[in-house]
């Protein structure tokens, strides 16, 4: 059962499927808190890659570190972002980042 | 140096720490004349960390490394101090004239101006992808705020908007590509990369895409084509004031980092010292894909530039396009090419700055910002008329500007790499100065040879003929007398990469 234990290689799958999928998300929902949840699925793949990468291939706890303040930034934009988002629901009473648009060519 | 060690050091971003909050709690306290108050406190501030940086500047005297290896001290992160200095204060006075900044929140907003100034000090000399990303983020935090700073606006509100979703993915992805280095490497600090690179040589694909993604997100804050998108839209809807603090500070900082990231990690030390051309280390193709997107930059840039009416918007391309030019300078992967970049970014300051403050002045006097204000200036202000070609034939690089000289700098640097690659690069970029010169010569011919709208005159106060002379002078001075600045830039570059160990 050699191809059941858990190594490097299946975080680093775990993580570039996240990657994907946040990509996928940022560039296909319209919905500004949609856009967010993908960012957050993008940061948190970049995570599983600090820590797996912390404990099979540095060794130290660099990337373990890196990974905290990647958290505690996180909650720091989403925390600006949403406020953000509620000023365009204000002015717009919409968060469809295609219909809030004053600004074009 | 251990940290109580660095503590001494780090005054400058201290004081910048402290002013934030004096500023916030002072602003709480005064009722009367609120953003004067705030302006003058912030300003002060921002001036003693200047001084502070320069005093130990000379102390130091060398490549110091705080904080086991989080920033360093060098010629180089104290140039650009001083940019984002000159940058802040010069952003402050436009926030304390300008119409467009409104009494009742300013004190907030000088509180993001000196906080962000502190980030800004501190893109300059990160030396740890740690530090790389807290700062940028700080940045960009500080940024989004400021781009929604006219709540009641709806053009602001958006501006914030796009600018939060495009840069949160961008530094997400940046951060996915730190973490793929991280893997290859096992390190976080950008000496002990190269270092662990040179060691054993990793899997050139997964290195490569790490550089592309790590691209993404310092491109984004220097709007590189194809990261640019936020730029016009963000530019166009901030106030005027916050969009040439966008255009000149962040900007600086982007490339500042981009400097720092590809010249330490990618390139072997002991080739800076001797007079010789930079060794490549790691073997990553990034001044290829530099290259490419300079080339995308300046041409995408300059090309949508032509069509703009509004000049916030116009000037947002042009800025993408110089971005451009600039990166020219870091694809050429020589000490020549780096020093150009500083000194474009040291020209770019003053003129790009000056054309901003005559946007801010017809604006405050005619509410207009597209191009129709302009039409037939030089009957109704003269003044700024004359100064504000003055700018645009520097931006777009006509003698004895110092435009000029900076983007003749930057394409000698290219063309002494040689080589068919290089040359195409910098026939790309002379057809793009040719292209540039188009839509700049726009404006000019508006303002001389048509006839105005309106024909009243247009009041121009005094702060604001001090403020334009005094960025018209070293945009003409530095044409005339590059030494003044290239001296610096080439002091500046010397220790770039020269901190190995010891922290």
């Amino acid at each position: 059962m050699e191809f059941l234990k858990v190594g490097l290689w299946q975080y680093v799958v775990v993580s570039g499927v996240l990657f994907s999928l946040g990509l996928v998300c940022v560039a296909t929902r319209k919905n500004a808190i949609a856009v967010l949840m993908g960012v957050e699925l993008i940061l948190n793949s970049a995570n599983i890659n600090f820590i797996a990468f912390s404990h099979y291939v540095s060794g130290a706890v660099g990337g373990q570190v890196f990974t905290v303040f990647v958290i505690i930034l996180a909650a720091a934009e989403a925390a600006i972002a949403l406020a953000i988002v509620l000023a365009i629901f204000n002015r717009f009473r919409t968060i469809e980042g295609d219909v809030a648009t004053t600004l074009k060519e | 140096m251990s940290v109580s060690q660095s503590v001494s050091w780090f005054f400058p971003e201290l004081l910048l720490a402290f002013g934030a909050l004096a500023v916030l709690v002072v602003d709480l306290l005064v009722t009367k004349h609120r953003k004067k108050i705030a302006v003058v406190i912030g300003g002060l501030f921002v001036l003693l960390a200047l001084l502070k940086s320069e005093s130990a500047a000379s102390e130091h005297s060398g490549v110091v490394a705080l904080f086991s290896g989080m920033v360093v001290l060098d010629p180089m992160a104290f140039f650009f101090k001083l940019i984002f200095g000159i940058a802040v204060l010069v952003t402050l006075f436009f926030v304390y004239r300008s119409a467009e900044s409104p009494e009742a929140n300013s004190g907030e907003f000088v509180t993001l101006l000196v906080a962000v100034t502190l980030g800004l000090f501190l893109m300059g000399a990160a030396s740890d992808m740690v530090m790389m990303y807290l700062s940028l983020e700080f940045v960009s935090l500080c940024s989004y705020v400021m781009a929604g700073w006219s709540r009641k606006d709806r053009r602001s509100t958006e501006a914030a908007l796009k600018y939060v979703i495009y840069g949160g993915v961008a530094s997400g992805v940046m951060v996915y590509g730190m973490s793929l280095l991280y893997g290859l490497t096992g390190k976080t600090n950008l000496f002990e990369i190269r270092d662990a690179l040179a060691a054993s040589a990793p899997s050139q694909l997964a290195l490569t895409l790490s550089v592309v993604l790590i691209i993404a997100g310092i491109g984004f804050k220097i709007a590189a084509v194809p990261f640019h998108m936020w730029c016009p839209d963000v530019y166009e809807g901030a106030p005027t004031p916050v969009t040439a603090f966008f255009s000149v500070g962040p900007k600086a900082a982007g490339f500042a980092m981009m400097i720092r990231f590809f010249y330490t990690t990618f390139v072997d030390a002991t080739s800076w010292g001797s007079g010789t051309e930079l060794v490549a280390v790691g073997g990553a193709p990034w001044p290829l894909l530099v290259g490419i997107i300079a080339a995308a930059t300046m041409t995408l840039g300059n090309f949508a530039a032509i069509t703009q009416n509004n000049l916030k918007r116009l000037l947002a391309y042009s800025s993408i396009a110089h971005a451009g030019y600039m990166l020219m300078g870091i694809a050429s992967m020589s000490r020549q090419g780096v020093e150009s970049v500083l000194f474009y970014l040291g020209v770019y300051l003053f003129m790009n700055l000056g054309a901003f403050l005559v946007v801010i002045a017809i604006r405050d006097h005619t509410e207009g910002e597209g191009i129709e204000a302009y039409r037939g200036l030089s009957q109704r202000q003269p003044f700024a008329a004359v100064l504000m070609t003055v700018f645009l034939l520097s931006l777009t690089g006509v003698p004895p500007f110092a435009g000029f000289i900076g983007k003749f700098y930057l394409f000698a640097a290219v063309l002494a790499k040689g080589g068919f690659y290089y040359y195409l690069l910098a026939i790309i970029g002379i057809l793009n100065s040719a292209v540039s010169l188009f839509y700049y010569a726009r404006i000019i011919r508006a303002m001389f040879l048509e006839e105005p709208v309106v024909r009243a005159p247009v009041g121009l106060p005094l702060p604001y003929r001090v403020a334009l002379v005094a960025l018209a002078v070293p945009t003409v001075v530095l044409g005339i007398f590059p030494p003044l600045l290239s001296d610096l830039t080439q002091v500046s570059v010397g220790a770039l990469g020269v901190v190995t160990t010891g922290f």
